[in-house]
């Protein structure tokens, strides 16, 4: 018999009765904002709770959290970037409109180099597919604005532009916003980080030891 | 040699056909001289008290947390009954997504597996991702013998790795070693560090890790992993770390090998938003890790086009078939129990032997293997309950440690000292009478001991036999009045 079989054959032979009725899920699963952080000054308005949330808990992982509006979010990237960008395909035009340095587009028309993304003073820039106000986590699904894995890893330097309706208020949202959960998913909260000595939270390991989120609101209805 | 060089050799875990998960002393042999090292327990008391305050802050936080707890425990229950077809399912899934899925019975082969995977590649060096699966199967040793270099990326595995010593904690190996003792043992580890500029910073010591790691993760070909879930229904992966490492091996090399108990399944993708709330809350206390990598499969042009995983067992069935044992199955490897645990508090993780140290090694490594001093590790406890109440997915590790103290009792023959003890004492019980009768005895009979016992009531050594029970505990003396005196006298 192989392994495989073997293995098979020990679980049927071991496994307890099916278990009677469904898993309970009473926990939160409704995206509206009822959970709401109390400590947060908010006016009332869902949406703004939920921001606000995000950026108290961005702040407290050292983050560096930049809000603006869509008219100011080109200026607001331009004033975060270095000599160099280098940013996915998919980034709109519009986002690097006010931006004087260099552009490096991923696949246009070569991939850019894991040496190349790793020389120091370059920035990444991108879009995500979901923001996770609760735990203040940005979600992202290799998209076009997003791109492959590596190029938010080797830089030192992660900027991500996130719309305030890509926001969710929990985690159960957040994760239902993905199309496809088969694609490379990445979630990031906060700078790489680590908690092995003493166990004190450090920021700055071996992912981008810098991360700023830009954040733009909504246009005034 | 210092107090931390020696660990390698003094503590007993030891490969075998399980792996790194039989104790080769008694814990309290073990436990006992671990308890004599004053620096070990300083740290541990420090880091134990900090995690365990940040657990409550952000568990506290969350108002649906019972909820969530109820629900990853009844997934986990799920998953148990319905694993055959949800191995299936799985192997299917990631099968069709473009990875190559093995089995492996046991330690060893699952060592031989990947390190046949590692061969047909060529490479003489693997970069690993901190894994509790790759720890207990014994994979580096394994690896080093054939020659192939296994290189630890997690700052605290690296730690453990560069002092020779082997980890003492499921979330944080190298939570015995202090600031101090990390800057000493870098600077004698890692070629060309300034001794005159490194100092005993966090910051400083996490910067010198990623400049000494930093080439490899970029000439690395094969990377070995572990996995914190597996989802049956679309073959996905799940690692959840905090400091990049992981994502460096799990996107950089073009070999990626990850290591998974078959107890890791999770049915459904949607499960993942209970298990990703409960997780990184209970283990380092944050709202979230900062990196979670979700992966199936190959992706074509994104990360590593050679994916394979193995699908261990290692006693996992033996664990199943118990039917009070097997909810130690549902462990997600949080380590929060660790945290709580005054006994781990004051021993470590060394004193356990295997590589689950603390209340759920307590419970999982002597079912995993009922090798070695394995049997000791159920009395490493006090019962007080704290782990369960810690639990995200509700183990009530108090149950299963007296049902595996009760085979063992169970499984003794012939007379001993301790049953003839507790038979008679159950007679003495079973009756109102005779209870209060030898109540009335014992106390007339400590009476000329009173002064001895002081204010206290207890006395700290009795003569033989009775010294065995006083060689680590006070025995208390008898209440001068019992509850039932006192209602007859205040009430009757």
């Amino acid at each position: 018999m192989n392994a495989r079989e073997e293995v098979l054959r020990r679980v049927r032979a071991a496994r307890p009765a099916p278990a009677a009725g469904v898993v309970p899920r009473d926990y939160r699963t409704a995206d509206d904002d009822d959970g709401h952080d109390d400590r947060l000054a908010t006016d009332g308005n869902g949406r703004d709770d939920r921001l606000a949330m995000l950026v108290d808990r961005l702040l407290d992982y050292r983050a560096g959290v930049h809000r603006c509006t869509a008219g100011t979010l080109a200026a607001t990237v331009a004033g975060l970037l270095g000599s160099r960008v280098v940013v996915p395909a998919g980034v709109p035009e519009g986002w690097l409109s006010a931006y004087q340095g260099m552009v490096v587009r991923d696949g246009e028309p070569a991939l850019v180099e894991v040496a190349e993304l790793d020389e120091p003073g370059l920035t990444v820039l991108t879009g995500c597919a979901a923001a996770i106000a609760q735990t203040g986590t940005l979600v992202l699904d290799a998209g076009p604005t997003q791109g492959r894995r590596l190029l938010t890893l080797v830089p030192d330097h992660h900027v991500c532009v996130v719309h305030a309706g890509q926001v969710t208020y929990g985690v159960p949202a957040g994760l239902a916003r993905l199309g496809d959960p088969t694609r490379p998913l990445t979630l990031i909260s906060g700078p790489s980080a680590t908690s092995d000595i003493e166990l004190n939270r450090v920021e700055g390991v071996h992912g981008p030891r810098r991360l700023d989120v830009v954040l733009v609101s909504a246009p005034a209805a | 040699m210092t107090a931390q060089e020696s660990t390698a050799t003094r503590h007993g875990a030891v490969a075998t056909s399980r792996g790194n998960v039989v104790a080769l002393e008694p814990f309290p042999v073990a436990a006992r001289r671990e308890l004599a090292d004053a620096q070990l327990r300083a740290n541990l008391h420090r880091a134990t008290h900090t995690i365990r305050d940040k657990r409550a802050r952000v568990v506290a936080e969350v108002p649906d947390w019972e909820a969530l707890r109820a629900a990853g425990a009844a997934i986990k229950d799920d998953v148990l009954a319905r694993l055959p077809e949800l191995l299936e399912q799985f192997e299917a899934a990631a099968t069709q997504a473009g990875a190559r899925v093995h089995w492996a019975r046991d330690a060893g082969e699952a060592c031989q597996v990947v390190t046949d995977l590692v061969r047909a590649t060529g490479a003489r060096e693997v970069v690993k991702v901190k894994s509790m699966a790759t720890q207990e199967v014994g994979l580096n040793e394994a690896l080093e013998a054939a020659g192939i270099t296994p290189v630890e990326t997690d700052l605290a595995e690296l730690i453990v790795q560069l002092a020779g010593d082997t980890p003492s904690h499921i979330l944080v190996p190298a939570i015995h070693y202090n600031r101090r003792q990390i800057r000493d043992l870098f600077l004698r580890r890692m070629p060309g560090l300034d001794a005159a500029g490194l100092t005993d910073d966090p910051a400083a010591l996490a910067e010198a890790a990623r400049r000494h790691l930093r080439r490899r993760f970029l000439s690395a070909r094969v990377a070995v992993s572990g996995a914190n879930f597996a989802v049956a229904e679309t073959g996905t992966l799940v690692v959840v770390e905090s400091e990049g490492n992981g994502r460096m091996c799990l996107t950089l090399p073009e070999t990626l090998i990850s290591v998974v108990g078959i107890e890791k399944l999770l049915p459904t993708f949607r499960d993942l938003e209970v298990f990703l709330q409960l997780l990184p809350r209970s283990s380092t206390g944050e709202r979230m890790n900062p990196y979670t990598s979700l992966w199936t499969g190959v992706t074509p042009g994104d990360g590593p086009q050679d994916v394979h995983v193995v699908l261990v067992d290692n006693g996992r069935t033996d664990t199943l078939a118990d039917e009070v044992g097997r909810q130690a199955l549902r462990c997600i490897r949080c380590s929060a129990c660790l945290n709580v645990c005054p006994v781990y508090e004051r021993v470590g993780g060394h004193a356990y032997g295997s590589v689950y140290p603390g209340p759920i090694g307590a419970i999982l490594s002597p079912q995993l293997s009922g090798g070695g001093a394995n049997r000791t590790l159920p009395y490493a406890s006090t019962l007080c309950g704290a782990c369960f109440d810690a639990c995200p997915v509700r183990i009530n590790i108090p149950e299963v440690l007296v049902h595996l103290r009760h085979s063992t009792v169970a499984a003794k023959t012939g007379p001993s000292a301790e049953r003839t003890a507790m038979r008679a004492l159950a007679w003495v019980m079973r009756d109102r009478r005779r209870y209060a009768a030898a109540l009335r005895a014992a106390r007339r009979g400590v009476a000329p001991l009173r002064l001895a016992a002081g204010r206290r009531g207890t006395l700290r050594r009795l003569p033989w036999p009775l010294s065995a029970w006083t060689a680590s505990r006070d025995a208390p003396l008898p209440a001068k009045e019992t509850f039932r005196e006192w209602w007859q006298r205040e009430r009757a």
